[in-house]
C-alpha cells in the first residue's frame, strides 16, 4: 500500500518548498492537505473539467492527474499565487464586473486558464477565448460572460501583457 | 448608495473570494476531529438481501445499518412522502441503494473495508424502462400496478369535442435522463455538539435535511441544526437529495459519538445520485375541418424510479404546464408516476415543466408540419392570454406579453426570412419556441405548506442583518436579497449582512426551489425593510419580522387541482439557428435568441447569467447529455462520457427581456431560474428538424443520432398517426 517516501522540493508561488511523501500521491491533493491550497478544486478526479488548473512551469495543467513525484525541482503557481499577482487582480476584477462568477466552483480554474491564454495571448478574439477555456468546464454561466469578462480583462490589462 | 434603478447590475458580493479560491466549499474544511464515511450500496437493481460478510474490523472502525436505529427511530427519509428509507432492510430497489455506511479515522482504510464487505442477493427481474414500469415486469413493487402517483386535469369536454372532430392525431414524445453535474460534488459532515447535533453540508435546502433526517433517532428537527456550506451549483440536485447523504451521517455520528464526513468523488456522485425524470408524453389531439386543434388529451408519464420522494409534484408540475403558452377549449391530462428499478429521480431546474414543454412545442411542430404550416403561423392562433382558462380551470392573472417578445426574437434572429429560405431537410434550420414557468409553489402552497417567515435585524451600527432561510448557490441571492433591503432602506449594500443560513438562528423561510426565493422571500424582505425604514434612524438595535399572505380571490384546490395554479408565470421565446454537415451528421449552432418576461429585472447581469446558463443546460438536455440506464446502471459515470456543454459548443447568445412588472413581487420581479431552462431544447430540435428533413419525437439527439435519421430515411420519422 504505501510506497517509500521520497523528499521532494519545487517551487510553490514563488517560495522554495519541500515535503517528503510518497512520490505517486495526486498533486492536487498534496497542494490542497499538505500546503493548503485550497483554491485548487477537484470537480472531476480525471482531468477533464479544469477545476484543478495550476500552471506548471507556466503550462497550464490539471493536477487531479500528476504526480508530486513529477513536481520534484518544477515551478507551481496555484490559484492562491496567481490571484496576489497584478494580472490575476486585472482577471479577477473584470471577472467580478462581467458577471462572470456564479457557484465558482470553476472559477479558480477559469481564472487561471484566462491568465495562460493572456500571457500567450494579450489581445484574443472571442473565437480564442473560447478555445482558450475550452478545458474548462462550467455548469452555470453558458460561459458567455465568461469570454466577456476574459476581454474586459486583456483591454484593462493591455499594458501588463503587451511585450 | 443605492442606484436609482434597481435594475442596474452591481457587483456580486461574492465575486472576489470565488475568483481567488479562498470561499470554503464543504470539501475545503478540515474537520480533523471527525471519522470518515464512505456507503456501502446495492449493487443490483432489484433482489432481497441474503446476508451480508463484513471483514474483520479493526479498533475504531464500524459498518452501521438500519439495525443500528434506536428505540423510537424510523428508518425513513422525510421528503414530501416518506417512503425513501434511510438504509435497505431486506429488499433493494435500485442500484446504488444506501445499504450501511462505513465509518473509522482514516479514509483508505475505510475504503478497504468497504471493498471488503460482500452482500449476498437473491436477484429478481428489474423494470428500468418507463414501458417496463407499466407492464410491470419482474412483478409489481409498489402499489398493484407499479404506478407511485396520479393525478388527472379535465377542462371543458373531450369526449364530446372528439366526437365532433375531423381528425384526431396521436403522437409520443420522450425525454431522458439528465444529471446536474453541478460542479461542486455533494458532501457533509456531521458532529454531535451538546444535545444536538450540527450537519454542515452543500445544500439548498437546510430546514428539509433537519426535518428529513431527524426522525432516524427518533428526535424533533431542532435537535439536527444544519448549517450551510457554500455551494458549488446544485439546480435541484441538492434540493433533498442531501438527505439521502446526511441520514447515514447522523446515524454514524449517533452510534460513534463523533463527528462522521463524507465527500463523493465524481463517478460516485454521477452513478449515486437523483436525475431529471424520464418522460414520455402520449398526445391525442382533435382537430376540427380547418386544422384547428379543439380537443387535446395527454398521458404525461414520469419514471420515478424506485422510492417516490418528491415526484409527485414534480409530476403535478409537468402536467399543469402541459398546454405550454397556449389556450385549447377542452383539455384532458393524466399523470401516472411510474415505478421502475433505477435511482430515484427527483429535482432538476424545472421540476417536471420542462418535459411536457418540449413535448407540446415539439407536437405542436408536427401538427403544423403535416398541414404544410409554418409552426410559428399555427402557433399563433393559440397564444394564451389574460384572463384566458388554464390547464386547471384558472385563469391567466397577469399580462401575457408573447407578442412583444416574438417581435424582439424574430427581429435578432432575422426569423421571417430565415424560415422562408430553409428549405425543409436542406441542411439549415431555424427552430423557435414558446414556455413558460409558474412561479413559486402551486396554488396557496406558499401559504398552506411552506408558511415562509423572515426577519430583519437592525443593529447598534446601522448594520442591517437579513435572516431567512434561503441559500446562495450560484444563482445570485446574497447579491439579490440585500439589494433589495439596501435600495428599500436607502443605505449602502455593504451595511447589509446576509450569511449562508444556520437554521438554529433563522427563520423558516422556505426552499431554495421553485424559482420562488426573489418572488416570495424577496417580498418578504421589502416589506420588513419597509416597515424597518421609518425606525431606522431611530431605533439602534431592534427586529422586524414578516410572513406570507396568500392574496384573495385566486382560489386553489389542492385535492383536485382546480383553480389558480400559479398567480405569475415566466414567460419566455426561444430561436435557434443550426446547420448539419451532410457527411458527418455534425450539427454547428449558428445562432441563440432569447427573450423573457421575468417581471422587472433585480439585477439585470445576475439575470442575463441565469439565461445564459440556462439556455446552455436546456441546449445540454437536448443534445449532447446522454444518460442511459442498462439493466439498472447508469453507463455515463463520469465527466469524460457525460458530455455537458464546453465553452465551444454553442455560440454567444442575443439576450432580450420585456419589461413587465408583477404585482405582488418585490420591485414588480418574478421567477426566472427555472424559466431560462424550459425552451432551448424545444427551439433546437425544431431547428434539426427542419435542417435534416426529419420529425424528430426524443431527446437527447447526440450527432450519432442525426446520423442515423440521415441514413435511415423516412421511416425513421416520428411516428405521428391519424387515428381518424
Amino acid at each position: 500500500m504505501s510506497t517509500m517516501k521520497t523528499e521532494i522540493k519545487f517551487t510553490l508561488n514563488g517560495k522554495q518548498v519541500k515535503t517528503t511523501t510518497d512520490p505517486l500521491r495526486r498533486l492536487i491533493d498534496v497542494l490542497r492537505n499538505d500546503f493548503d491550497c485550497k483554491g485548487v478544486k477537484e470537480g472531476c478526479s480525471e482531468g477533464e473539467c479544469g477545476a484543478c488548473s495550476i500552471l506548471f512551469n507556466g503550462k497550464m495543467v490539471t493536477s487531479c492527474i500528476i504526480p508530486i513525484g513529477a513536481a520534484d525541482g518544477q515551478e507551481i503557481m496555484t490559484i492562491e499565487g496567481i490571484s496576489q499577482t497584478e494580472k490575476g487582480k486585472v482577471i479577477t476584477d473584470a471577472f467580478a464586473d462581467g458577471g462572470a462568477v456564479q457557484c465558482g466552483f470553476c472559477i479558480p480554474g477559469m481564472v487561471i486558464a484566462a491568465y495562460y491564454l493572456l500571457e500567450n495571448n494579450p489581445d484574443p478574439t472571442e473565437e480564442e477565448i473560447r478555445l482558450g477555456i475550452s478545458g474548462n468546464i462550467c455548469r452555470c454561466t453558458g460561459y458567455d460572460l465568461i469570454v466577456e469578462s476574459i476581454r474586459l480583462a486583456a483591454e484593462r490589462g493591455r499594458k501588463l501583457w503587451k511585450k | 448608495m443605492v442606484t436609482a434603478d434597481i435594475s442596474k447590475a452591481v457587483r456580486r458580493v461574492d465575486a472576489v473570494a470565488k475568483c481567488e479560491g479562498t470561499i470554503k466549499y464543504v470539501s475545503d474544511y478540515a474537520f480533523d476531529d471527525c471519522l470518515w464515511g464512505r456507503l456501502v450500496r446495492s449493487s443490483i437493481p432489484r433482489g432481497i438481501i441474503k446476508a451480508i460478510h463484513l471483514p474483520q474490523m479493526p479498533d475504531g472502525y464500524r459498518f452501521i445499518t438500519y439495525r443500528d436505529i434506536p428505540e423510537g427511530g424510523h428508518n425513513y427519509l422525510h421528503m414530501i412522502a416518506t417512503d425513501w428509507k434511510c438504509f435497505a432492510e431486506n429488499e433493494v430497489r435500485y442500484v446504488g441503494e444506501t445499504i450501511g455506511i462505513m465509518v473509522g479515522p482514516d479514509k483508505t482504510t475505510v475504503e478497504n473495508l468497504r471493498e471488503q464487505i460482500k452482500i449476498d442477493y437473491e436477484e429478481q427481474t428489474p423494470a428500468v424502462t418507463i414501458d417496463e414500469g407499466l407492464e410491470c415486469k419482474g412483478g409489481a413493487f409498489v402499489n398493484q400496478d407499479n404506478i407511485h402517483c396520479r393525478l388527472s386535469l379535465n377542462v371543458g369536454d373531450v369526449d364530446a369535442a372528439f366526437k365532433k372532430a375531423d381528425k384526431i392525431i396521436t403522437e409520443t414524445i420522450e425525454t431522458g435522463f439528465q444529471e446536474h453535474v453541478y460542479l461542486e460534488t455533494n458532501g457533509a459532515c456531521v458532529k454531535p455538539e451538546g444535545d444536538h447535533y450540527v450537519v454542515m453540508a452543500s445544500a439548498q435546502c437546510p430546514f428539509y435535511i433537519a426535518k428529513s433526517i431527524s426522525p432516524l433517532l427518533g428526535v424533533t428537527p431542532d435537535k439536527v441544526i444544519v448549517r450551510q456550506t457554500t455551494t458549488g451549483g446544485a439546480f435541484g440536485g441538492k434540493e433533498h437529495f442531501p438527505d439521502v447523504v446526511c441520514g447515514p451521517l447522523l446515524l454514524a455520528a449517533y452510534v460513534m459519538k463523533k463527528g462522521v464526513k463524507m465527500v463523493f468523488d465524481r463517478e460516485e456522485d454521477i452513478e449515486n445520485s437523483v436525475k431529471r425524470h424520464p418522460s414520455k408524453v402520449v398526445f391525442k389531439t382533435g382537430l376540427d375541418k380547418d386544422g384547428n386543434i379543439i380537443a387535446m388529451d395527454s398521458t404525461v408519464c414520469y419514471n420515478v424510479g424506485g422510492y417516490l420522494a418528491s415526484s409527485y409534484v414534480v409530476l403535478q408540475r409537468g402536467c399543469f404546464h402541459v398546454t405550454g403558452c397556449y389556450s385549447f377549449p377542452n383539455i384532458r391530462s393524466v399523470g401516472l408516476g411510474v415505478a421502475t428499478n433505477t435511482f430515484p429521480s427527483c429535482a432538476f431546474r424545472g421540476f417536471g415543466a420542462p418535459q411536457t414543454l418540449f413535448a407540446i412545442e415539439t407536437h405542436m411542430d408536427h401538427i403544423a408540419e403535416m398541414q404544410g404550416l409554418d409552426p410559428l403561423e399555427f402557433k399563433k392562433r393559440y397564444f394564451i392570454k389574460q384572463g384566458d382558462t388554464t390547464s386547471t380551470n384558472g385563469k391567466i392573472v397577469e399580462r401575457v406579453m408573447i407578442p412583444e417578445m416574438l417581435e424582439q426574437v424574430m427581429k435578432a434572429s432575422d426569423y421571417e426570412r430565415k424560415a422562408k429560405e430553409y428549405k425543409w431537410g436542406q441542411g439549415r434550420g431555424i427552430g423557435i419556441s414558446f414556455y413558460n414557468h409558474g412561479g413559486a409553489f402551486t396554488g396557496n402552497g406558499e401559504q398552506a405548506i411552506i408558511k415562509a417567515r423572515v426577519k430583519l435585524h437592525k443593529m447598534k451600527d446601522g448594520t442591517v442583518e437579513i435572516l431567512c432561510s434561503q441559500t446562495e448557490m450560484g444563482q445570485g441571492f446574497h447579491t439579490i436579497l440585500p439589494k433589495i433591503a439596501a435600495h428599500v432602506l436607502e443605505i449602502p449594500m455593504e451595511k447589509v449582512i446576509f450569511d449562508d443560513p444556520d437554521t438554529s438562528r433563522v427563520p423558516d423561510s422556505g426552499p431554495t426551489a421553485a424559482s420562488r426565493s426573489t418572488m416570495i422571500v424577496g417580498e418578504l424582505v421589502e416589506r420588513a425593510a419597509t416597515l424597518m425604514k421609518p425606525r431606522y434612524a431611530k431605533e439602534e438595535d431592534f427586529t422586524v419580522e414578516t410572513h406570507y399572505e396568500h392574496p384573495d380571490g385566486f382560489p386553489w384546490d389542492q385535492n383536485t387541482f382546480q383553480g389558480y395554479a400559479y398567480l405569475g408565470y415566466g414567460w419566455g421565446v426561444c430561436a435557434v439557428e443550426v446547420e448539419v454537415d451532410p457527411c458527418t451528421a455534425e450539427i454547428t449552432t449558428k445562432g441563440i435568441w432569447s427573450s423573457h418576461d421575468a417581471g422587472h429585472l433585480i439585477d439585470e447581469r445576475i439575470v442575463h447569467g441565469q439565461v445564459n446558463g440556462g439556455v446552455i443546460q436546456g441546449l445540454g438536455w437536448g443534445s449532447t447529455e446522454v444518460m442511459q440506464n442498462v439493466g439498472g446502471h447508469f453507463k455515463q459515470t463520469s465527466m469524460s462520457d457525460y458530455i455537458i456543454p464546453t465553452s465551444m459548443d454553442f455560440p454567444k447568445q442575443g439576450v432580450y427581456f420585456v419589461e413587465n412588472p408583477y404585482e405582488w413581487g418585490p420591485f414588480g420581479a418574478k421567477g426566472m431560474g427555472e424559466l431560462v431552462f424550459n425552451g432551448s431544447a424545444a427551439a433546437y430540435i425544431d431547428a434539426v428538424s427542419r435542417a435534416i428533413g426529419k420529425r424528430i419525437n426524443s431527446i437527447p439527439l447526440p450527432t450519432e443520432d442525426v446520423m442515423g435519421y440521415l441514413m435511415h430515411g423516412t421511416e425513421l420519422d416520428a411516428p405521428i398517426e391519424e387515428v381518424r
